[in-house]
């Protein structure tokens, strides 16, 4: 009865506290940065601000959400991440069935198998791949967002794993009954699988809504830009030409509570689906391990 | 011809995935002869000059592209070794709280930074780490006296707090594999050692940790491919010409190279050789990863 020995509670409560602080390290950073965005400028700028507002203010929200390129941004970021999360099912969905059966009912499954899973192992780098986006003309074009995301080999494994977990006799039954396999794939597989869709639909979301890099790299009008790429200018490369300030609005504005404001605005769709997320992301990561 | 008759949906179901595949995974591949010519855009692949392994060659000549592979190389194995180490430890600690609400309540805040993306993070943390009044120089200096740090300003310290800081964003995450592992160890075992009065670190020793180890060889084997990967998202949001010498990566240097300073024969090279190396561990570690741990993806 370990439970019961002196050391064993010593360590208990010294391991719950040290424990509770590195997770309230985890989240610290976030909280300052809150507390920031509703503070004053003169309390911000003269780094007074904790973990707590100092001369509570939403100035720095207000400014923010009445700049026109911001909101555009966001619009942006909420059309490829819709899009691009039902494209990215639509791909998977069609892709992990046939991937799903077993070479004997489908024959040539091992060679599309190598075909995707070579992808994951191997690429031709940043600048073959910028090349042929500008060959195809999806330069500046909001496509570019959604089209090259469409296929992710690794959410198509996971969902061909939770596929091949679904009792084969409900298919057998459905092609003595006549169906075909599309027929089979959308009324007996797709029914049965939406926790499963639900998490890699999640994923998908969070991906796209955190991507930022092809943004900046494919369109060149800051105003095509989606959230993350736009914040990735004004935040991390400190370039405030597209903000649009009157001259008294720079006085009363702080550049660290507006990106603050930002950040919080940014980072508040995933703290939305968070709880979602940790219901559902483990399953996934256990969805995603067979051991045969 | 029955076969066909038999499986077309399937081919039909590819066909949408399979396209998009060819147009930017296999195309691309094309691309790679760049890394052999002095290319020139207006000249496009077919009219750009032909100089055989000279990239290469520059690749190991080039005294900034050798920092490079070396900064990348410092960094992701620190990476690799504390993300591995520091989500077993967690686990294991994790797994001795009792209390389910205790339990839950610090998974819930330690998952939270896996999910936001390295321009968020790297906003706050250039904010919370500025070496001007940052909140943590503040308090160090506070309960330490230390004088600024600047942890985002100077080379070696701008090293340790990229690895520092990746770890913090990933830990949580992380531990989810080993405590899956851990919830999958048989309790009997434990009664068993209770009865035989085994200390809970004497079980912990024997039943907690060896239980833990296979998983460990497979995260462990699996992250060698990363070996060349120090994490373009992390460093581009964080670095500056500051800390260029020492926190500089390659792939910050291929997107350097190539889209800004247009050399873009040189940088498909530097990107190639990242790719080929990347590939080969990736197979090596597959393989030892399902030889030591029996564990198979596909």
């Amino acid at each position: 009865m370990y439970h019961k020995t002196v050391p064993y509670r010593i360590f208990n409560v010294i391991n719950t506290v040290l424990l509770a602080a590195i997770a309230l390290i985890c989240i610290i950073p976030l909280v300052h940065v809150l507390a920031i965005s509703f503070s004053a400028k003169s309390a911000a700028d003269g780094n007074l601000v904790g973990l707590w507002p100092v001369q509570f203010t939403t100035i720095a929200y207000e400014k923010t959400i009445n700049n026109p390129i911001f909101l555009h941004s966001l619009w942006v970021s909420v059309e490829r991440t819709v899009l691009g999360t039902i494209g990215i099912l639509l791909v998977a969905c069609l892709a992990a069935y046939p991937l799903s059966k077993e070479n004997a009912q489908f024959q040539g499954r091992s060679v599309y198998s190598w075909v995707f899973v070579f992808t994951m192992i191997f690429n031709g780098g940043l600048v073959p791949f910028y090349i042929v986006i500008q060959r195809i003309g999806l330069m500046d074009s909001f496509w570019v967002l959604v089209i090259p995301g469409l296929v992710n080999v690794w959410l198509i494994i996971l969902l061909m794993n939770f596929f091949r977990g679904i009792p084969k006799e409900l298919e057998e039954a459905a092609l003595i009954d006549g169906s075909g396999y599309f027929g089979i794939l959308w009324r007996v597989y797709l029914p049965v699988s939406l926790p499963a869709l639900a998490t890699l639909g999640l994923f998908a979301m969070v991906w796209h809504w955190n991507s930022w890099f092809d943004g900046l790299l494919y369109l060149s009008s800051k105003e095509d830009y989606p959230l993350a790429s736009f914040m990735q200018t004004v935040i991390v490369s400190r370039d405030m030409s597209s903000m649009n300030f009157s001259k008294i609005e720079f006085e009363m504005l702080s550049q660290k509570t507006i990106n603050a404001a930002q950040i919080f605005i940014g980072a508040l769709p995933i703290l939305i689906v968070y709880p979602f997320l940790q219901k559902y992301f483990v399953k996934g990561l256990v969805m995603g391990s067979v051991k045969e | 011809m029955r076969y066909l008759k038999r499986t077309w949906p399937f081919h039909l179901m590819l066909l949408p995935a399979l396209a998009l595949l060819i147009v930017f995974n296999y195309v691309p591949l094309g691309g790679i002869v760049m890394a052999f010519q002095d290319y020139k855009p207006w000249l496009r692949i077919s009219g750009s000059e032909w100089i055989g392994l000279d990239n290469f060659r520059l690749l190991f000549e080039r005294e900034d592209s050798l920092q490079v592979i070396w900064n990348t190389l410092v960094i992701a194995v620190f990476k690799i070794i504390l993300n591995l180490l520091t989500p077993l430890t967690f686990a294991i600690l994790l797994n001795e709280v009792r209390q389910k609400y205790l339990t839950r309540s610090i998974q819930t805040m330690v998952y939270l930074p896996h999910f936001l993306s390295w321009v968020i993070l790297g906003g706050i943390l250039v904010e919370f780490l500025s070496s001007d009044g940052g909140f943590v120089n503040r308090v160090l200096h506070s309960l330490f006296g230390v004088k600024p740090i600047f942890f985002l300003g100077d080379g070696d310290w701008f090293r340790f707090t990229v690895v520092v800081s990746d770890v913090w964003k990933e830990f949580g995450y992380n531990t989810i594999v080993f405590l899956a592992a851990l919830a999958g160890i048989n309790p009997s075992l434990y009664e068993a050692a209770e009865m035989d009065g085994a200390s809970r670190w004497a079980q912990t020793k024997h039943i907690t940790i060896p239980s833990l180890i296979p998983m460990a060889i497979v995260v462990g084997t699996l992250s060698l491919g990363n070996i060349l990967n120090a994490g373009f998202d992390q460093i581009f949001n964080l670095y500056n010409s500051l800390v260029i010498h020492k926190g500089d990566i390659i792939d910050t240097f291929v997107y350097r190279t190539a889209i800004q300073e247009g050399q873009f024969g040189f940088a498909t090279a530097v990107g190639l050789f990242k790719s080929v190396v990347s590939m080969i561990l990736i197979v090596i570690s597959y393989r030892l990863a399902y030889k030591l741990a029996n564990y198979r993806v596909f």
